[in-house]
């Protein structure tokens, strides 16, 4: 019993942190419908760069505020000088956000080094609670709590503001929004960039985590919030929520007893989905995305 | 005059859908723009919005030049567009659809919703349900309210009553005639019967170029000029269409 404790617990933890660089792609890919492969570069950016405040300034908040300035401003930068041309543009976004990827992946390495960084789990949030033989990791706790946090916040700014309206609005019908008198690519830039943010900051939560951080790390990680953005539902940031957290579930039962299966089970997972219900668990989608 | 268009021509791909369009719109009236099918009437409402831009001629609007301006921009000129699909947001609601074209959300916006719910009642019983439950009449009415709920000096409403009920279609009449008291109004409209009892003025659109234009009194009478361009026979002896 105290084994699917602590795997549940594990699982949920890795969920929330798919979920933090699932969310940016869920507004990025699911409510624009811009493929941005270079989703996981931002993600590793913003772990790197918050490893590296952390070193100098043993502040974890810090990290994660330099971190997540980190991948705005790239996402801002990217959006401004790259996407912005792709709009609509599904292949030339592929083609371009992998030449992204592979110029943001360099650029990192030359930058921090191509070497393998160990990373602790600050002392605040390290060492773990022993409820019996159940031990409930403190980092993981936090790592959950901030993702549940996260989901909320995106969630209601989506249902409750006018930008979120904007959002949901331009989703369907671009140019009717804009015939309504709101530049909607203002408002998708700062979609866009405020993705990227998110992105980064699920790096930040990650590094600790994981206990090192690495240039492959992206990569690795991107592929997972592709199958939860798909699995969720296009643009439902809920949908990706819940979505992370079967990911995340399903990734750590089937690593303790099936270690070799664990990114199979997810693809698995995400086909029968699909073939279920082809616009995913709780999918609103675009109609028209003019 | 409020708008004017001056040898407007404009491009889709490779098309050259209007050639040649010349109009211009007094204020405080409701112009129809006729034609037939394909003959350019929506494309000039879409040149006007800057949705396909003119790529010759000039669009002013009250005296104000709008070729290369973005479509929010000229929205926020004061012009408010009612497309032919109407554009209903279907996964908002009513309220949602009408708050996201409020560009102030003064006293003076409060009492323009409160006009739209007026003249349009059935929309006050439906304002927290989404979009896409609405009636096609009824997301008409979200679609033409929605142009209205700003301080738009021009209304741009594209087919109006193409897919109505006879019945939607009067409702529809009514209400343009109380939207005109605030309102310039252009309206393509391939209903003669509703163009006819609601427009002042007229322009002809045949093949990318303006034809004519005139008084709909006058149009009224041209027997020879509603047969050639817009296949319609006339009754002339009580001025109705038949």
């Amino acid at each position: 019993m105290d084994i699917f404790m602590n795997l549940t617990l594990s699982g949920l933890s890795t969920g929330m942190m798919i979920f933090l660089l699932a969310s940016g792609l869920s507004l990025i890919f699911g409510l624009m419908g811009v493929l941005n492969f270079a989703h996981g570069s931002i993600f590793m950016w913003g772990a790197y760069s918050g490893v590296w405040i952390y070193f100098r300034t043993q502040s974890f908040t810090l990290a994660i505020l330099t971190g997540m300035m980190m991948g705005m401003a790239l996402g801002w930068l990217a959006e401004r000088t790259i996407i912005r041309r792709v709009y609509g543009r599904p292949i030339d976004q592929i083609l371009i956000t992998t030449g992204l990827m592979l110029v943001l992946n360099e650029v990192l390495k030359a930058v921090f080094g191509p070497n393998i960084i160990a990373v602790p789990i600050p002392p605040l949030l390290a060492g773990s609670w022993e409820l019996g033989r159940i031990i409930i990791v403190k980092y993981r706790v936090f790592t959950i709590f901030v993702g549940l946090v996260v989901a909320a916040a995106v969630h209601l700014i989506l249902t409750r503001t006018r930008v979120g309206m904007i959002v949901r609005a331009g989703v369907q019908n671009q140019e009717m929004v804009q015939v309504l008198g709101i530049n909607i690519r203002q408002v998708f830039s700062l979609v866009f960039m405020f993705g990227a943010g998110l992105a980064a900051l699920g790096g930040v939560m990650m590094a600790p985590a994981i206990g090192a951080i690495n240039p492959g790390m992206g990569l690795e990680n991107q592929m997972l919030a592709f199958i939860v953005v798909v699995i969720g539902g296009m643009g439902s940031i809920l949908g990706s929520a819940l979505a992370s957290v079967l990911v995340g579930l399903a990734g750590v039962y089937t690593a303790w007893f099936l270690p070799e299966a664990a990114l199979a089970v997810n693809v698995l997972f995400m086909t029968v989905v699909l073939l279920i219900k082809p616009s995913g668990l709780f999918g609103m989608g675009g109609e028209q995305n003019r | 005059m409020i708008l004017q268009l001056s040898h407007v021509q404009t491009f889709i791909d490779q098309f050259h859908i209007l050639q040649d369009v010349t109009l211009e719109v007094p204020e405080g009236e409701v112009t129809v723009i006729l034609g037939r099918n394909g003959a350019g009437k929506t494309t000039t409402l879409r040149t006007i919005m800057g949705l396909t831009p003119p790529s010759g001629g000039s669009v002013q609007f009250r005296g104000e030049q709008l070729n290369g301006l973005p479509p929010y921009a000229i929205a926020r000129k004061g012009i408010g567009f009612v497309p032919e699909d109407q554009g209903i947001f279907s996964n908002l609601t009513v309220e949602e659809n009408l708050s996201l074209a409020m560009r102030k959300k003064d006293g003076a916006t409060r009492a323009r919703l409160q006009f739209v719910l007026n003249i349009f009642p059935d929309l006050e019983y439906k304002l927290k349900q989404k979009g896409e439950s609405l009636s096609g009449g009824q997301k008409q009415m979200l679609a033409i309210g929605r142009a209205l709920v700003n301080d738009n000096r021009l209304l741009l409403i594209d087919e109006p009553s193409k897919g109505l009920a006879p019945i939607m279609v009067e409702k529809l009449a009514q209400a343009i005639r109380e939207i005109k008291q605030h309102t310039t109004v252009v309206l393509v409209e391939q209903n003669f019967a509703l163009a006819s009892a609601v427009g002042e003025r007229y322009v002809i659109i045949d093949d990318g170029h303006t034809v004519r234009e005139g008084l709909m009194s006058e149009l009224l009478q041209d027997r020879e000029l509603l047969g050639r361009y817009l296949g319609i026979k006339s009754n002339l002896s009580n001025g109705k269409v038949v």
